[in-house]
């Protein structure tokens, strides 16, 4: 849109200024509040330059109990869904693509369906499976003869991986992309000799690299950044994520006195990983997302 | 037997039959050209003897075995295709190698075979880079060099050339040609180009909607085209048709836009039958005027157009339109008079478009 007249100009400042310190606003009360004591971040209202605590904060938020664990449970959970996910979404996507079988328009359209059905919508049911995995197959069976098989995944890796690796936007994804590969590289790595093993290793996998390397980012803070799921299906405190951990440091009702400060300190602690993620795959990142490289 | 043979083969997709019976032989170190306009199913024969496509009937034997069920990688065929095909993340050099990597064939006999393909493509300096980083010439080069490398008894090219500009074209024709002078096989090669054909076939297979039309070399197909589809397919400048028939005496022709030719060749067996006569351009030659009954066409000049090494007049007359190529200084307006030579004139039958 081209619009030249300064009272435009200065609008559309205006609105950016705005729309920044919107963004930006909380943040910054987070760093400030992780510098200072208790007694500043309590004051009304709360000091806007920063403190001298910081050090002292962010050694109070690792001491706190299980904080260490929980981050480490954090990656476990974010690295496990970006894994699984990965792998899943890729071969699904190379089976709804390169096979030819009854019913593969169901498979893909029943894939591409539960995008609308995220974790918070199912999550009574997911809920249900995840106690007993085989619920559904005792419910089916009970008819018939009595079972009673138990698998239970509460407060477990798997439990708390699976059900949000499950999902088709990678699916999806990858199969947009396979569909722009020449039919002819199939067919020359065909002459080759490659199986479809070879060709999905050989071939499309490195072709997605960049595709890859997006999802990464995207499914690594996705997985981060779970609040509900991990809520629900862990009890023990060595099992929780930082995430729900961090949550459940400050008091829910006006009990006692909420530590804002060293609460802050966790959360920025708690931040860098993610923040990590994103600047040392920023740039293949935006890549993946902009040009499918061919 | 030959090195490719092609019994009964035909093809159909659900309902639709695109290849109708073909049977073909080609001889070992032949160049054989397929050679036909767009969706005549050349592509697909090529296709089916490279086992890329499922044969709906008949049998495709290389080198004397039945391939109908073996897969492609095993049937000593290497195939090069028109956009190339490189794999876009490899080198050229992993490009090249990866049907012998796949092979399990080690490292140093492949370093070794690269070397020894990079030397004959000129590709030695290249090696490392990837296919985007190449041209179109080098990128055609790297597809032939990863067909090479598998030591085929077969080279099966899909329209190798249509990629590349009209200069790079001439010259990696005349390299394709010289390259399959050095490695003593057969070559299958598809193209709708006719220049191209010409210039590289020793056997030249012309197609046209699904049957073969005619086998040959290059010069018997175009000096005896077998069929009215041929005879206008086969030469750079169309050529000339006029409509007719015999007359009863069987020793003259009554064309449909009035002239007469007399006939020397005994037409008796054909006498009174329609026919279809066709002319080359470069066949008539300009004459002063109509000499008595000679074999003359006249036309009033419509347009000419330079092609640089001749002149291609387009005359008209009440019957229609023809052409005459004359040498490229020729001044010519108003009517205009060509004649021909009886060894150049080709007749067609014109209810069953074959030569007679």
């Amino acid at each position: 849109m081209v619009e030249r007249s300064p009272w435009f100009d200065a609008f559309c400042h205006l609105m950016l200024v705005l729309g920044v310190a919107a963004m930006c606003l909380p943040l910054y009360y987070a760093v400030i509040a992780a510098t200072h004591s208790l007694d500043d971040v309590l004051r009304v209202p709360m000091p806007l330059t920063p403190g001298k605590e910081l050090l002292n904060n962010i050694q109070t938020a690792l001491a706190q109990p299980d904080f260490v664990r929980q981050l480490i449970n954090s990656v476990i959970l974010a690295v496990g869904v970006t894994v699984v996910k990965i792998a899943a979404s890729f071969t699904a996507a190379f089976a709804v693509t390169y096979f030819n079988y009854r019913f593969r328009a169901l498979a893909f359209w029943m894939i591409f369906s539960t995008l609308m059905l995220p974790v918070e919508v199912r999550i009574v049911p997911t809920y249900e499976v995840a106690a007993n995995v085989f619920a559904p197959l005792n419910w089916l069976l009970g008819g018939m003869i009595e079972v009673d098989l138990q698998w239970n995944l509460l407060n477990t890796y798997t439990g708390l991986i699976m059900p949000l690796a499950a999902s088709a936007t990678g699916t999806f994804l990858f199969r947009q992309l396979f569909l722009t590969v020449p039919d002819e590289l199939l067919e020359a790595a065909k002459l080759d000799g490659a199986g479809p093993v070879q060709f999905a290793r050989d071939v499309l996998w490195p072709i997605s690299r960049t595709n890859v390397i997006a999802l990464t980012v995207i499914l690594f803070v996705y997985g981060w950044n779970q609040y509900l799921w991990p809520m629900l299906i862990i009890t023990e405190p060595s099992m929780l994520t930082s995430v729900v951990g961090l949550a459940k440091t400050l008091p829910g009702v006006s009990d006692s006195v909420p530590h804002w400060h060293t609460a802050m300190a966790s959360t920025l602690l708690i931040s860098l990983a993610p923040i990590l993620v994103v600047l040392v795959l920023q740039r293949w990142f935006v890549k993946g997302l902009v040009d499918a490289e061919k | 037997m030959g090195m490719v043979d092609i019994r009964g083969v035909e093809k159909s997709y659900d309902d639709v039959k695109v290849i109708h019976g073909i049977n073909l032989s080609f001889a070992p170190n032949d160049f054989v050209v397929i050679l036909g306009p767009s969706g005549c199913g050349k592509s697909t024969l090529l296709r089916m003897i490279a086992g890329l496509e499922q044969i709906t009937a008949g049998e495709i034997a290389i080198d004397g075995r039945v391939v109908n069920k073996v897969e492609p990688r095993d049937r000593g065929i290497a195939m090069v295709f028109q956009n190339y095909a490189l794999y876009p993340h490899m080198s050229v050099r992993e490009n090249m190698s990866y049907g012998l990597k796949l092979a399990r064939v080690d490292k140093g006999t492949i370093d070794a075979k690269v070397r020894q393909v990079a030397e004959i493509l000129g590709l030695q300096a290249l090696l490392d880079r990837r296919p985007g980083q190449l041209s179109g010439g080098q990128r055609q080069r790297v597809a032939m060099g990863r067909a090479i490398i598998r030591e085929p008894k077969v080279f099966l090219f899909d329209e190798p050339l249509s990629n590349l500009d009209a200069k790079l074209r001439h010259q990696m024709r005349m390299e394709l040609k010289r390259l399959h002078l050095r490695l003593n096989a057969t070559s299958v090669l598809v193209t709708h180009d006719q220049v191209e054909a010409m210039s590289l076939a020793s056997q030249l297979v012309l197609m046209n909607a699904g049957v073969v039309e005619q086998v040959g070399t290059p010069t018997q197909i175009y000096n005896e085209p077998a069929t009215l589809f041929t005879a206008g397919f086969v030469g750079s400048l169309p050529m000339n048709f006029f409509p007719g028939c015999v007359n009863d005496g069987g020793n003259q022709l009554i064309l449909e836009n009035g002239t007469k030719l007399p006939m020397e060749r005994d037409l008796r067996a054909h006498a009174g039958k329609k026919i279809v006569l066709g002319i080359r351009p470069d066949a008539l030659r300009l004459v002063p005027s109509p000499s008595d009954g000679g074999q003359v066409f006249q036309g009033r000049l419509e347009l000419a157009e330079d092609l640089g090494s001749l002149r291609l007049l387009h005359l008209r007359n009440s019957g229609g339109g023809f052409a005459v190529a004359v040498a490229a200084d020729t001044a010519a307006e108003g009517t205009l008079h060509a004649a021909a030579n009886e060894r150049d004139l080709h007749l067609f039958d014109a209810v069953t478009e074959r030569r007679i």
